[in-house]
């Protein structure tokens, strides 16, 4: 757990050097020429350092929070643009807090209420913001892949954080997911993790499994109906497919619920929601077949009698709230990042002084 | 050879734009249809081939072209070409596209019905057909909607379709949905003995998807198009192919499972032949990573296994037929996120590149490969073009079959540079292009 939140931009070129070879990563969108870290759009593609090193990072951030002023000045002179097409309330208030406390200016856009519906093209969205000189797209988007078509056509001053798009790629949520079992369980490397739900259609899982398995996590299995599980999970995602919960929970170490999305309850994939936890569930019961010291966690929101019971979410192996906690500065550390390596990148203080 | 003594042969050119009688010496002659693959001369007269070989006694030549290293083979037939004309305009027009297809060494085109209005009328037929013919690059054949308005609904008037110079039927890429529409659809074009063109996919399967279902919509997050939305909607179109004798051809088939059923049907004696777009013959699901919007196309690219077998049903035979699938786009349609792109490439420039590729790749030999192309697709038009035989239309193009070039939105004459081949070498560049003897492309003309 290496650096502090109050790393200097030198401190961060440092961090980036450590963990990447340029040469392996030509065609990842995400780093720049020099192999940093410029978008963070999903976690396929980046190695196990990179994650390791945002990681530590967000350790030093979470100090801030417990300090009497709640802010670095790592951002400072910055602007971040939060773009949600599609509503959030939670995820983009820990985007705009993380943002905050690390001084940068922050310009909330709700999109999908605003100039798309007047029939403006996603591009002219994002010309008309690069001319007020934002330094940061953080894009909510509900069709899978928006997040790599604005880093493609983003500005090269502009970094592009992916909050979330489609059923694609939600890579902060499962950042903060690792950091969290991190917290409890020391290393990732060996563990057993159990994601129940909707994978079928979650961002959140496909980034959380991607996350794992570059951390070397042992396992990790899928638990659902075959409805909510595509056909070829094993071989595109790396995971085991369990449809009994019991089993699939079995000596697991972590356990992640997904939220059953209630608007593809009549879309044919499910008969019911109390079928779907009569089986699916998780209760006291169910869960004395993993680990004693397994930890439980969901995104959030919960469906209490759905997902999960409430004897669990609010019991003492649920660490739902601390993730929560979490999110700030695991999106303190990836925005301090892509930041740096705007800085690493060459923007002279000139440069950006004649921008203004 | 012949030669005149008051006469040079010159290199390909357009500057005579009407030459009722032509010589095209030291080519070599390859017509698939025929299997003749000569170096030999090839006299025109009145838009026709007149003899292939020594000329006739009493022909003498008004221009002589000196074809010396270039093959001469068929104009090609195109059976899917979208011209966006009438109604989608900003995409492209008759003329850019015809255009495109003389320079790409095609000289038949048959076009969806999916314009605005739909090709449910005569008069819609008529109007292609007419702007084509005053355009003068190709000739455009349009396919006659199935049902009016393309809604599924209640069957065109095919007859009428027919005589206004509609040599198909087909429904696009929208899959009629009941069944019992369908059946009557193909009762009814049986009747006249007219060929129905089937894009299958099962509607209620395929509805909503965006690329294959497999491994990378998993891995990206894409709503899925399953491999079951094709075999389902061939084996319904099979069944009702047998139930009412109708002659069917399946556009674009995708799938492994399809080309099995396909060929156990053909086995069977039921009347269907089949095509596949070309891109799918080289890309697979793997080319959408990450979301290029390019590789976009209805069927979805699907796996390397499917590739495999479309090209091992190429090379026996079962598919008979490669066609463009062209569908030329404006930028804007494909700069929005990938769910929102416009599906579709723009291909006519790529066909026969991509052809001779085959070839290079030893899936073929040159004259099966270009039969594919040329008589096959003109088989299943059921029209004499896409040969070079004493008495058909002087459809040729001459090809400078080594020559390589690369595909870049600046060479490209279509209205669309949407392809995911761009930046690629390709082999084979055509001269000249003869529509009924005359000129419509010369690649040395200004």
């Amino acid at each position: 757990m290496s650096s502090s939140p109050l790393a200097s931009a030198s401190a961060i070129k440092q961090l980036q050097a450590s963990s990447v070879d340029p040469s392996a990563f030509v065609a990842n969108p995400q780093l720049d020429a020099q192999g940093h870290l410029r978008h963070f759009l999903t976690i396929d593609g980046l190695d196990r350092a990179l994650l390791t090193d945002i990681l530590d990072r967000a350790e030093g951030f979470l100090s801030v929070a417990r300090a009497p002023v709640k802010k670095v000045p790592l951002c400072r002179g910055k602007i971040i643009a939060n773009l949600f097409f599609e509503n959030s309330t939670r995820t983009r208030t820990t985007f705009e807090l993380a943002a905050k406390r690390l001084s940068a200016d922050v310009l909330n856009l709700n999109i999908s209420t605003s100039a798309t519906a007047k029939g403006e093209t996603l591009l002219d969205t994002l010309r008309n913001l690069e001319a007020m000189h934002v330094d940061m797209f953080v894009v909510r988007h509900s069709d899978s892949g928006a997040a790599h078509f604005i880093a493609r056509h983003a500005a090269p001053h502009v970094s592009v954080i992916n909050a979330g798009d489609g059923c694609h790629s939600h890579p902060t949520q499962s950042m903060l997911d690792m950091f969290t079992i991190r917290r409890h369980k020391g290393e990732i490397a060996g563990l057993k993790v159990a994601i129940v739900g909707d994978i079928l259609h979650s961002r959140v899982a496909r980034s959380q499994i991607s996350a794992l398995n570059t951390l070397g996590a042992a396992e990790v299995r899928v638990i659902a109906p075959r409805t909510l599980i595509p056909a070829c999970a094993p071989e595109a995602l790396g995971v085991r497919v369990c449809h009994d919960l019991r089993e699939g929970v079995t000596d697991c170490d972590v356990i992640i619920m997904l939220r059953l999305q209630r608007e593809r309850m009549t879309g044919g994939f499910l008969p019911s929601e109390h079928e779907y936890f009569y089986l699916f569930g998780l209760t006291e019961k169910r869960l004395a077949s993993a680990k004693p010291d397994a930890i439980v966690m969901h995104p959030g929101p919960i469906n209490r009698g759905v997902e999960m019971d409430s004897e669990v979410a609010d019991g003492p192996r649920s660490v739902i709230l601390e993730q929560v906690s979490n999110g700030l500065a695991v999106r303190m550390a990836i925005m301090s990042t892509c930041i740096g390596a705007q800085h690493s990148a060459g923007q002279s203080p000139e440069r950006e002084a004649a921008r203004d | 050879m012949t030669e005149t003594p008051d006469q040079q042969p010159r290199r390909p050119s357009i500057s005579h734009l009407a030459v009722p009688r032509l010589s095209i010496l030291g080519a070599r002659v390859i017509d698939p249809a025929s299997g003749f693959n000569q170096v030999v001369d090839l006299h025109l007269a009145e838009g026709k081939v007149l003899a292939i070989g020594p000329p006739p006694a009493d022909f003498r030549a008004e221009e002589l072209i000196d074809a010396g290293g270039l093959l001469a083979i068929p104009g090609l037939v195109d059976l899917c070409a979208r011209l966006r004309q009438p109604g989608l305009e900003q995409k492209a027009t008759i003329r850019s596209e015809t255009r495109a297809a003389a320079s790409a060494g095609i000289t038949t085109l048959c076009c969806p019905p999916d314009t605005l209005p739909v090709v449910d009328t005569p008069a819609v037929a008529q109007l292609i057909r007419q702007t084509a013919e005053q355009q003068g690059f190709a000739r455009v054949l349009p396919a006659g909607s199935l049902t009016q308005g393309l809604a599924g609904e209640q069957i065109s008037e095919m007859a009428a379709l027919a005589r206004a110079g509609c040599p198909v039927l087909s429904h696009a890429d929208r899959p009629i949905r009941s069944a019992r529409v369908q059946r009557r659809a193909l009762e009814y074009a049986a009747t006249f003995d007219l060929t129905c063109f089937l894009h299958p996919a099962n509607a209620s399967l395929s509805e909503g998807g965006l690329v294959h279902e497999g491994r990378i919509s998993t891995r990206l997050g894409l709503p899925g198009i399953p491999a079951a939305a094709e075999t389902v909607a061939v084996a319904r179109d099979l069944a009702l192919a047998e139930q009412t004798g109708a002659r069917i051809h399946f556009r674009g088939l995708s799938t492994a499972r399809a080309t099995e059923m396909l060929a156990e049907a053909r086995a069977r004696g039921v009347q269907v032949t089949a095509d596949v777009s070309a891109h799918q013959l080289f890309l697979t699901e793997d080319d959408l990573d990450p979301f290029d919007a390019n590789a976009l196309v209805l069927p979805p690219l699907r796996t390397e296994a499917d590739r495999q077998a479309l090209r091992a049903a190429i090379a026996a035979g079962v598919i008979s037929a490669i066609c463009s699938d062209h569908q030329p786009h404006e930028a804007d349609a494909k700069l929005d996120t990938f769910p929102q792109a416009a599906p579709g490439i723009s291909a006519l420039e790529t066909l026969l590149p991509l052809t001779l590729r085959l070839v290079d790749e030893g899936l073929l030999p040159l004259p099966s490969a270009l039969a594919c192309v040329t008589c096959h697709a003109a088989a299943i038009l059921g029209l004499p073009y896409g040969r070079i035989q004493p008495g058909v239309a002087a459809d040729l193009c001459l090809l400078a079959p080594n020559e390589r070039w690369k595909l870049t939105p600046e060479r490209m004459r279509s209205q669309g540079k949407n392809t995911p081949f761009l930046g690629q070498s390709m082999r084979g560049a055509p001269r000249l292009t003869l529509l009924g003897g005359r000129p419509v492309f010369d690649a040395a003309a200004p």
